[in-house]
């Protein structure tokens, strides 16, 4: 004992909240969830005009991938900025499947293998990186991808990119409305599988990890492999996502997935409350609504320039307020949720 | 006796919600020399981080007549106020040259900023030899040499000295605290020392108050608390 | 051969582009352990700023130093306003905070100048001389290596020979035993963003020029090789960076010019990839751990 107290207080002063659950996935068993989610959206997509349905179907593409990130960056800690650039391989593979084999369901599953293949490659690398490196090395993956777009261009068609095949809906579904199915049902399915994954073991695992891996590997945690398992689930769904979006805009090109995509994907985490599925639902909901939002702005004041910028503009400022007034930055953030779900 | 030169009158002060002060009272005069002891844990380093402003306490803490309050930390040296922290605080990615330089730069008096270099290597002639060294290339010995001459580089009125002995030969603390008395003889240095190593704070020390649990538990002159049984085994130890 | 000697003059010019805005990179990461990940976008409005002036002045000169002063305001600004009440209890607090930095001053960007490619100007020619048919470099080359070896030395000798140099180290490695020795460690931490952020629109003003002009997004690639570039020569070091801007601007010129302009981004990532799995701290450092 050689040293005076002073450091401990500190240490209590400046204690962060750990090993919060999120309580609200508890609630509900993953079957009720989805039953209720695919009743509210079958319902709501019948009364929806076809453009809100599009955007609802938006909305749970979105889902997808914010619902894999959550699992990543706000319960496992690792960030990453190359999640558009995992959706842009899902949605590659998925066109390339659709145009080959125009089968929607061989080409979902396509995109979601290559993409968690892909997922798994950057997560083995991720796993031994930590804070701005990782960070650094994502974001070099999502500005590569023009890059191989354009000097595989036989397969990829460079700029351009691909338009997809897809076959009409059945019935007399209108095409939105379907869009909108076939998207919530990806989400639903993605996140309900995230929710029972984050409930178990694996949960308390990836919580265990982003709060103190030191601890984490003396409680017998295998630190690597729980980094590596939440970077190949998050890429997963990634992909999924990827996909659902060539569905959406039937074709794909390295312009739909572009570095702010990521920024976007991060920026809706992190607003939605960090580590909840409920906040990445959020968070997904103003990635459509927002540019919306802008969209009506802009149109208003006449100026084309707005377009699109000004959603940049409001993202970018809400995702720096509140950093700066979560007091302790994302672990705040969470701890908030916490508190209140 | 003189006027005091510092003044702390019911400081209270701590990290967050819990305070490591109590009401701590304290007098040091010019040329001073007095020890704060204490067992681990009873607040000597925060009431030290206090006094130059590296917490935040409550309470009235006057030097040389001018209230300290809402002084910020890097006006101290100004007021004449040097800290070497616990620790000793070289900068070790710096060499012994410029950790030193770095004592006197707010200096105003260029001149004699250089001239308070050139005694500080007098002083310490194994310094000298190693200008070119990096802090972390210097023995536990040369760094505390290093740390005090620094604070001396600023020719303070007052050093606050948070544990100089730890880590180091006891003929190497006995030099140090020769040093102090000399200095004190020699400038009028009041120093404020924090130290576990009770027999030799009180050996070189005019005055003492012991610390326990954040609260002033003994005051007196160092040769009252050296010969004082009860204190001694309640809270020092020896 | 000639060829290889063409590429490696180019790939130099552009290395010491990566290498000003590596050195800015670790500045900010010396003084305060953040990666400025909104460099790039800091760095492409202090270009735009240069544009408006040399359009409305025809003046190229005004404009460049405009484009300097620019990037001292921005660091002041960005570091005073927004990074010093960044919670530093986790790195990803930083990151998150540059990130959003990076979407406003884009979108901001892009309100105000559009999102078209603008031609950007340079004041010297870009065709390369040739000695004995060979072709070497070009005049604007020679201007490149001047401007960045002029800011290179400046800063070595700043932060070397100077008062105020030792200051900002003292308060970059030991900040409260520097408040202790009465340096003003806030106002350190600010020059270090203005002196970073000025760099960096020097890199800016080189760079943009010679790729495909200017756009919001203009500098995307140039903070990954650059960034790349900090890390092979260790974030931590100023030479480091230097060093590891020439080794990234001389493999993005080889690989460009013998495999082809697209699979120069793929070259880097690689380059990343490998030089942080395999020698963590850098090739020109000692340290093991990768854990900011």
């Amino acid at each position: 004992m050689t040293r005076p107290s002073v450091r401990e207080s500190r240490d209590a002063a400046s204690d962060v909240p750990r090993g919060e659950r999120p309580r609200s996935l508890r609630r509900l068993a993953p079957p009720a969830m989805i039953l209720a989610g695919a009743l509210v959206i079958v319902g709501l997509s019948f009364l929806l005009p076809p453009f809100r349905n599009y955007q609802l179907a938006t909305v749970g593409a979105y889902f997808c991938v914010t619902g894999g990130l959550t699992v990543l960056t706000g319960l496992n800690g690792q960030l990453s900025l190359g999640h558009g650039a995992l959706m842009a391989t899902g949605a590659y593979t998925f066109a390339l499947a659709q145009n080959r084999w125009l089968s929607l369901p061989v080409s979902l599953v396509a995109a979601i293998v290559v993409t968690t293949v892909a997922g798994l490659v950057i997560g083995l690398a991720a796993a031994r990186l930590r804070g701005p490196y990782l960070a650094g090395l994502t974001l070099a993956v999502a500005v590569v991808v023009p890059s191989v777009t354009s000097t595989f261009d036989e397969i990829f068609n460079s700029d351009q990119g691909l338009s997809v095949a897809l076959d009409p809906p059945p019935g007399t579904i209108p095409v939105e409305q379907w869009q909108a199915w076939l998207c919530w049902a990806g989400a639903l399915l993605s996140t309900s599988l995230l929710a029972v994954l984050v409930r178990g073991r694996f949960g308390r695992d990836l919580r265990a990890v982003r709060d103190d891996e030191t601890a984490a590997r003396l409680a017998g945690v295998d630190v690597a492999r729980t980094q590596v398992a939440a970077f190949v689930v998050s890429a997963a769904c990634a992909g999924l996502s990827g996909a659902l979006f060539a569905v959406l805009a039937q074709s794909v090109s390295p312009g739909a997935f572009p570095l702010t995509l990521s920024l976007f994907l991060l920026m809706a985490i992190v607003i939605g409350g960090l580590g909840s599925l409920a906040g990445a639902l959020g968070g997904a909901f103003l990635l459509v609504a927002l540019p919306t939002l802008a969209q009506a702005v802009a149109e208003g004041t006449g100026s084309p320039r707005l377009e699109g910028n000004l959603a940049l503009v409001i993202f970018g400022v809400v995702l720096v307020v509140v950093m700066l007034a979560a007091p302790g930055g994302l672990a705040s953030i969470r701890f908030r949720r916490r508190r209140t779900s | 006796m003189t006027s005091a030169l510092l003044e702390v009158e019911g400081l209270t002060a701590g990290y967050g919600a819990a305070p490591v002060l109590h009401d701590v009272d304290l007098t040091v005069h010019p040329g001073e020399i007095v020890a704060v002891l204490g067992a681990n844990g009873a607040g000597k380093t925060t009431l030290l981080r206090t006094l130059s402003g590296l917490v935040h306490g409550r309470g009235r803490i006057t030097f040389d007549g001018t209230d300290l309050t809402g002084v910020r930390v890097e006006r101290m040296v100004h007021r004449g106020i040097a800290h070497v922290p616990e620790g000793r605080g070289v900068v070790t990615e710096l060499t012994v040259d410029e950790n030193l330089r770095l004592g006197g730069l707010w200096r105003r008096d260029r001149a004699d900023a250089r001239r308070a270099l050139d005694e500080v290597y007098d002083l310490f002639p194994p310094l000298a030899q190693r200008r070119a060294y990096a802090g972390h290339q210097l023995s536990g010995g040369e760094r505390q040499m290093l740390a005090l001459g620094r604070a001396l580089v600023g020719r303070p009125r007052l050093l606050l000295l948070d544990e100089p002995s730890l880590g180091l030969a006891p003929r190497v603390t006995g030099q140090i605290m020769a040093l102090l008395r000399d200095l004190r003889e020699r400038t009028g240095l009041a120093v404020l020392l924090v130290e576990q190593n009770v027999r030799s704070a009180l050996s070189v020390a005019d005055a003492g108050v012991v610390l326990a649990l954040g609260r002033v538990v003994a005051r007196d002159r160092a040769a009252a608390l050296s010969t004082d049984d009860d204190l001694r085994h309640a809270y020092l130890g020896f | 051969m000639s060829q290889f000697v063409y590429l490696s003059f180019d790939g130099l010019s552009r290395g010491a582009v990566y290498a000003a805005f590596a050195l800015a990179l670790v500045l900010i990461w010396r003084a305060a352990r953040i990666v400025n990940f909104a460099q790039g976008a800091m760095a492409v409005a202090a270009v735009y700023a240069a544009y408006s002036v040399t359009a409305a002045t025809g003046s190229y000169w005004l404009g460049f130093v405009v484009a300097i002063v620019a990037g001292l305001v921005l660091g002041v600004t960005v570091e005073r306003v927004v990074m010093r009440f960044v919670d530093h209890s986790s790195p990803l607090n930083g990151v998150v905070v540059a990130l959003g930095l990076v979407l406003v001053i884009q979108g901001v960007l892009g309100i105000v100048y559009g999102n078209e490619f603008r031609p950007v100007p340079t004041p010297f020619s870009r065709d390369a001389f040739e000695v004995g048919g060979v072709a070497l470099l070009s005049r604007y080359d020679v201007f490149v290596f001047a401007a960045v070896g002029a800011v290179v030395l400046a800063l070595t000798l700043l932060f070397t020979r100077t008062n105020v140099g030792l200051r900002m180290r003292a308060a970059a490695f030991a900040p409260d035993v520097s408040r202790l020795l009465g340096v003003p460690v806030g106002g350190m931490l600010t020059l270090g963003w203005a002196l970073a952020a000025a760099a960096g629109s020097l890199a800016g003003i080189l760079v943009i020029p010679t790729e495909l002009g200017l756009h919001p997004t203009a500098m995307d690639g140039v903070f990954v090789a650059a960034f790349t570039a900090a890390v092979v020569g260790g974030l931590d070091s100023p030479i480091g960076a230097v060093a590891g801007g020439l080794v990234v601007g001389l493999l993005l010129s080889y690989v460009s010019g013998y495999l082809g302009a697209t699979v120069a981004p793929m070259a880097v990532l690689l380059l990343l990839v490998v030089v942080l799995l395999g020698r963590p701290g850098g090739l020109f450092s000692t340290t093991t751990a990768r854990t900011a």
